[in-house]
């Protein structure tokens, strides 16, 4: 299977390989996927504001699965919560030309993306209660 | 060193030169058919198959009036059950083979269910393997067939051949094994190991492509087989076709390098796996071997690297070429079915990758193999939440993970 030159870039290059801390109260944390299916995904933003002021992950997966998560951690740093809830799966299929077969590894991106929103306004819900439940 | 290093010799295997250099007068100067009676092109040709058919024979300890050329394993596969359900059917509808098996013989056995046979898929053990205990359990009055793989080509387990050969030839019950990966690698008696029909292809033994072979047992018992190929009834009427000559004389001449080197070949692959695992195992933690460890093919080294998947392993090693148990390198999302039937979980399954030496791998290219693996196996992990979580003790079989 030949890959495209942005999964090789990204998987050569992973963007913000890491982990915050996920007992900080301004650390969002998603898990998504399962091992016994060939993909985990934990994302991680910190929000400041609603701002996402740094964001990182770590993907077991294949190299699309990579790709997406480093993309997607790429694409939400400075988001605003919002705009970063907005991010499709489709956009990362496109700006990474994954092949039908991988169409699963953008969308474990997203939802690794909405994961980690969720988490950090669970957190933090006490101040905006309504907004968690909406989450 | 010329990169990629090929360490896939469980696929095929580069043409030995030897065997290159015998076949080509077969294409520009003996080019007979080996079916004219008339002249001497016919004569020469003939002569050539018959003295490959004699050092086949020879590498398996069988008589030349038992080997049926056909175009490769896959074919000799789909011979020997169909043949032999179409022969025996009215005596019974029963076939037993296992889940381990290559697709060539799966795919045929769901083929011959459509056409009314009952088949028996045996569930090999964690290392691969099919006992012949298993095999005595599941025959019945109206099993006509057993298939059962002399080794497995994704993990190299050995099967006890002789031992399910045996309980078949008290049963009365036609063996067929499919020896594609043993013939040339292991010894192959077909009267010492109780085999009714073998099967394999010349490109796994140092021998050219679209050429194998089917033995069918002559005496004790006779085996009879309705041919699948009607035309010129040649291979005394069971495979049709003009005869593969240059193939031929590749597949006869592979086998004869192979028996005269047989003891040199599996000393040089065992040794060079060993090597490898040994670096392996010295350098990384949390690797398991898929297969029997004491019983595998020489050369044939399937691991699982956990907490990395196998495909994003490959991509890591540019290198090497290998292959995966994963399912992400297939158009399915299915990993491997011989890991699945060995039951080793399908987390381990995605992270298999399996290694293969051969007579023309080095120990330069182990070494260079082994250090690439490591590379990419110890990057990997910075990346794996998983990793991350073990390291941090924190049981991932107590994790509520969100399938997909």
């Amino acid at each position: 299977m030949a890959y495209s030159d942005k999964v090789l870039d990204h998987y050569d290059n992973p963007r913000n390989v890491g982990s915050l801390d996920k007992k900080s109260k301004d650390v969002g944390t998603g898990i998504v996927g399962a091992p016994e299916c060939g993909d985990v995904m934990k994302l991680q933003i910190q929000v400041e504001g609603d701002t996402i002021v740094d964001a990182k992950f770590k993907t077991f997966g294949c190299g699309s699965a990579i790709a997406s998560s480093s993309l997607a951690t790429e694409w939400i740093k400075g988001k605003k919560v919002d705009e970063a809830l907005a991010i499709s799966n489709t956009a990362i299929v496109e700006e990474l030309a994954l092949p039908p077969v991988k169409i699963h590894c953008s969308v474990l991106a997203e939802d690794a993306i909405k994961a980690a929103i969720k988490d950090y306004k669970e957190k933090n819900a006490s101040a905006a209660p309504a907004e968690a439940q909406k989450a | 060193m010329t990169n990629p290093i090929y360490l896939d010799y469980q696929a095929t295997t580069p043409v030995d030169k030897r065997v290159l250099d015998t076949m080509l007068p077969y294409f520009t100067d003996a080019y007979g058919n080996a079916a004219s009676r008339n002249h001497a092109f016919g004569w020469v040709a003939e002569e050539a198959v018959d003295t490959a058919r004699a050092q086949i024979a020879s590498l398996i300890n069988a008589s030349e009036k038992e080997v049926v050329f056909t175009s490769g394993s896959t074919e000799a596969i789909n011979l020997a059950m169909k043949g032999v359900g179409e022969m025996y059917g009215s005596k019974g509808k029963h076939i037993i083979t296992c889940l381990a098996e290559h697709k060539a013989v799966l795919d045929t056995a769901k083929h011959m269910e459509k056409l009314g046979f009952e088949i028996t898929y045996l569930q090999p053990d964690k290392n691969g393997a099919v006992s012949a205990e298993s095999v005595r359990d599941a025959i019945r009055e109206d099993t006509i067939l057993v298939a059962i793989m002399w080794a497995n080509n994704e993990v190299g387990t050995i099967n006890p051949i002789r031992e399910i050969g045996a309980v078949c030839r008290e049963k009365g019950v036609l063996f067929f094994s499919d020896s594609t990966q043993a013939v040339g690698k292991i010894p192959v008696d077909v009267e010492a190991d109780n085999v009714d029909m073998i099967c394999f292809s010349g490109h796994k033994v140092y021998g050219p492509k679209g050429v194998g072979a089917l033995y069918v047992r002559r005496r004790k018992p006779r085996v009879r087989l309705v041919a699948q190929m009607d035309g010129g009834g040649h291979e005394r009427g069971m495979r049709s076709g003009t005869l593969n000559v240059p193939g031929i004389v590749g597949l006869g001449k592979a086998c004869a390098v192979a028996e005269a080197d047989l003891e040199k070949d599996m000393a040089h692959s065992n040794a060079l796996r060993e090597r490898f695992e040994k670096k392996i195992f010295d350098s990384l933690d949390y690797v398991f071997i898929n297969g029997d460890e004491h019983n595998r093919l020489p050369g044939c080294s399937n691991l699982s690297f956990a907490y990395v998947e196998g495909e994003s392993l490959i991509m890591g090693f540019k290198d090497l070429a290998v292959s995966s148990g994963s399912a992400c390198t297939s158009a399915s999302l299915e990993p491997s079915h011989v890991l699945q039937a060995m039951d080793v979980g399908d987390e381990l399954a995605h992270s298999s990758i399996r290694f293969g030496f051969g007579r023309m791998t080095t120990e330069a290219h182990v070494d260079f193999a082994a250090d690439q693996v490591i590379t990419a196996v110890k990057k990997l992990r910075e990346l794996s939440p998983l990793y991350e979580m073990v390291q941090e003790g924190i049981d991932l079989s107590t994790i509520a993970w969100t399938g997909h």
